[in-house]
């Protein structure tokens, strides 16, 4: 292990060790827990200046149940749900059939189709804006849910085929041979051999996928406007428009909109840090 | 026979019909619209009227455009100190990389900031660096110097929007390391040691070159992170003051459509240019890719 384990050292060492752990955390994440404290702060602490001492007293009730009644933002929330949602299902279920026929089947293309997608993938989303908003118009999806979510699960495609291809290549081939000796349909191996064994790939790719798209700003820019079809992202920063220097306010919007990626974050984080450092370990 | 050859055509047809959905759809919403940008760049169109065509027009504007100048050199700026992220993030790894009680929430929280909407991060540093009760002035008056407003000057702007980019950045690079390092071969480092090689040298020498696929996915990562661009600036600045701090990637999304009007060609080319910039890394990473396709 590098660097050498802490027991080692001398015992000082170890108590300052334990002590600057803390210390580096709070450091890291201070602009958080500036924003967590005045999400609790009253109007009064806002206008007085009081944004770094203790708050003069907890509203956390007042204040968010303020940002629920006064503004869309359970809107802006449930639109991003219903974006993020079908795009994870979309997205995964298109590169599980991808990722597998590129990893399993020999033919004259694959190498070119599967470095379309890695391509496309990373190509800057300004030379797609344009074009994908005609398209996104012309289908009469544009400010949709439907319209923002057919594009994020294109797009998501790239980069799920890249990470399924990769995982199902890894796979004993022996279980694929010795279906195919059996008389095993293909679409039966998919189905009944090699999709059980995708399940950690599902799962690390469906937070990774949740977590990108919830937070995507872009497109919900460029492909939606106004509180009935807008995610939370793009509606934090109308809000934020409307709440001038009500900073208790415009805290309380941003921990609401940062909660649901956190949450998926915690619950699944093995996943989520398998799918993420796929590649960074030979 | 018949029986197998029905198999073979099955094996030779079931490629296709997996790929078919997936396929089609990222060409129509990826690859085509690359294409199609390109053309359109060779316009000059409002996004309603009619296309006029007017060749290279575009891009022979874009060389007296000092808005372009301002944006390129931006891009520049971002992509140099985004690279720092990379030694960033291999310190709070190296730091966090112990077995001590508690140690995998502490790696967690660390990296937290990679999780929440660049919208919050951005947010969050605009109040930071606010010139009347901003922490940063806040400590900043306290020790006796004089309140910058960061995000209003035009020496500062970009460099304050690369510090909000760094954070979540870094953690990145961090999880990516500390993933690395938990693969690090022991062995190699109880030879290293039996050499003397310690602290620096052993880093340098043993630990580094085995980090080199996380090093690798890092910078692919950084590259793109600091080209893509766009989130912190829209909510930030929106490229204020006075466009002092456009990228590429915002300013092309402001001619395209703003308030100065719809310029889809003009927009199309400056994506076409950092397209251009893009594809030097596209292709050295689809080439390593092809590389290491070979070896296996």
């Amino acid at each position: 292990m590098f660097p050498a384990p802490i027991e080692r050292q001398s015992s000082s060492v170890q108590a300052l060790y334990r002590i600057a752990l803390p210390v580096a955390l709070v450091l890291w994440l201070l602009p958080l827990i500036a924003v967590a404290l005045t999400s609790v702060r009253s109007a009064g602490d806002i206008t007085a200046g009081n944004y770094w001492g203790w708050p003069s007293s907890f509203n956390l009730v007042e204040n968010y149940t303020a940002i629920f009644e006064n503004t869309p933002i359970g809107k802006y929330i449930l639109n991003s749900f219903r974006v993020t949602i079908p795009t994870v299902m979309g997205a995964v279920a298109l590169s599980c059939m991808t990722g597998f026929a590129l990893a399993v089947y020999g033919f004259r293309a694959n190498l070119l189709v599967f470095f379309m997608f890695v391509a496309g993938n990373f190509v800057p989303f300004q030379i797609l804006m344009v074009p994908v908003r005609d398209l996104t118009l012309q289908m009469g999806l544009y400010n949709t849910i439907t319209g923002l979510a057919l594009f994020h699960i294109a797009f998501q495609t790239g980069f799920c085929t890249l990470f399924m291809r990769n995982f199902i290549k890894a796979l004993p081939k022996e279980l694929i041979e010795a279906a195919r000796v059996e008389g095993v349909s293909e679409v039966r191996i998919f189905w009944y051999v090699v999709l059980p064994l995708m399940k950690p790939a599902i799962a690390a790719l469906s937070v990774l996928i949740f977590t990108f798209i919830w937070n995507d700003y872009f497109w919900a820019t460029v492909l939606t406007q106004g509180a009935d079809s807008q995610p939370i992202t793009a509606g934090l920063y109308s809000l934020n428009g409307q709440w001038v220097a009500s900073w208790h306010l415009v805290s309380a919007g941003s921990i609401v909109a940062a909660l649901p990626p956190v949450a998926m974050f915690f619950l699944m984080q093995r996943h989520f840090i398998a799918g993420l450092t796929l590649g960074a370990v030979k | 026979m018949a029986g197998l050859a029905n198999r073979i055509n099955q094996r030779a047809l079931a490629p296709w019909l997996f790929l078919a959905p997936g396929v089609l759809m990222f060409l129509f919403y990826v690859i085509f619209p690359v294409f199609q940008s390109i053309g359109l760049s060779l316009y000059e169109w409002d996004g309603l009227g009619e296309k006029s065509y007017v060749g290279m027009g575009n891009y022979v504007e874009l060389m007296d455009d000092e808005a372009f100048y301002t944006s390129l050199k931006n891009n520049v700026i971002w992509l140099v100190l985004y690279m720092l992220a990379i030694p960033a993030g291999l310190f709070i790894a190296l730091f966090l990389n112990q077995t001590v009680w508690g140690i995998r929430l502490y790696k967690s929280l660390f990296f937290f900031p990679f999780v929440i909407s660049q919208v919050v991060v951005g947010l969050v540093f605009s109040w930071f660096y606010d010139p009347t009760f901003g922490l940063m002035n806040v400590v900043l008056k306290s020790i006796g110097l004089d309140a910058i407003a960061v995000l209003a000057d035009e020496r500062y702007v970009t460099y304050g929007i690369i510090a909000a980019g760094l954070w979540p950045q870094t953690a990145y690079c961090m999880i990516l390391y500390l993933t690395g390092l938990n693969a690090v071969n022991p062995e190699q480092i109880e030879a290293g040691r039996l050499d003397n090689a310690k602290g620096w040298k052993m880093l340098w020498y043993v630990i580094l070159p085995q980090l080199k696929p996380a090093t690798f996915i890092a910078v692919v990562v950084t590259v793109i992170g600091a080209l893509r661009s766009f989130d912190l600036i829209s909510i930030m600045t929106d490229g204020g003051p006075w466009g002092s701090s456009r990228v590429l990637a915002f300013y092309m999304y402001e001619q395209a459509f703003s308030e100065y009007g719809f310029r889809m060609g003009y927009g199309a080319a400056i994506a076409v240019v950092l397209f251009l910039i893009m594809i030097v890394y596209i292709a050295g990473f689809l080439y390593k890719m092809y590389r290491d396709e070979q070896d296996n």
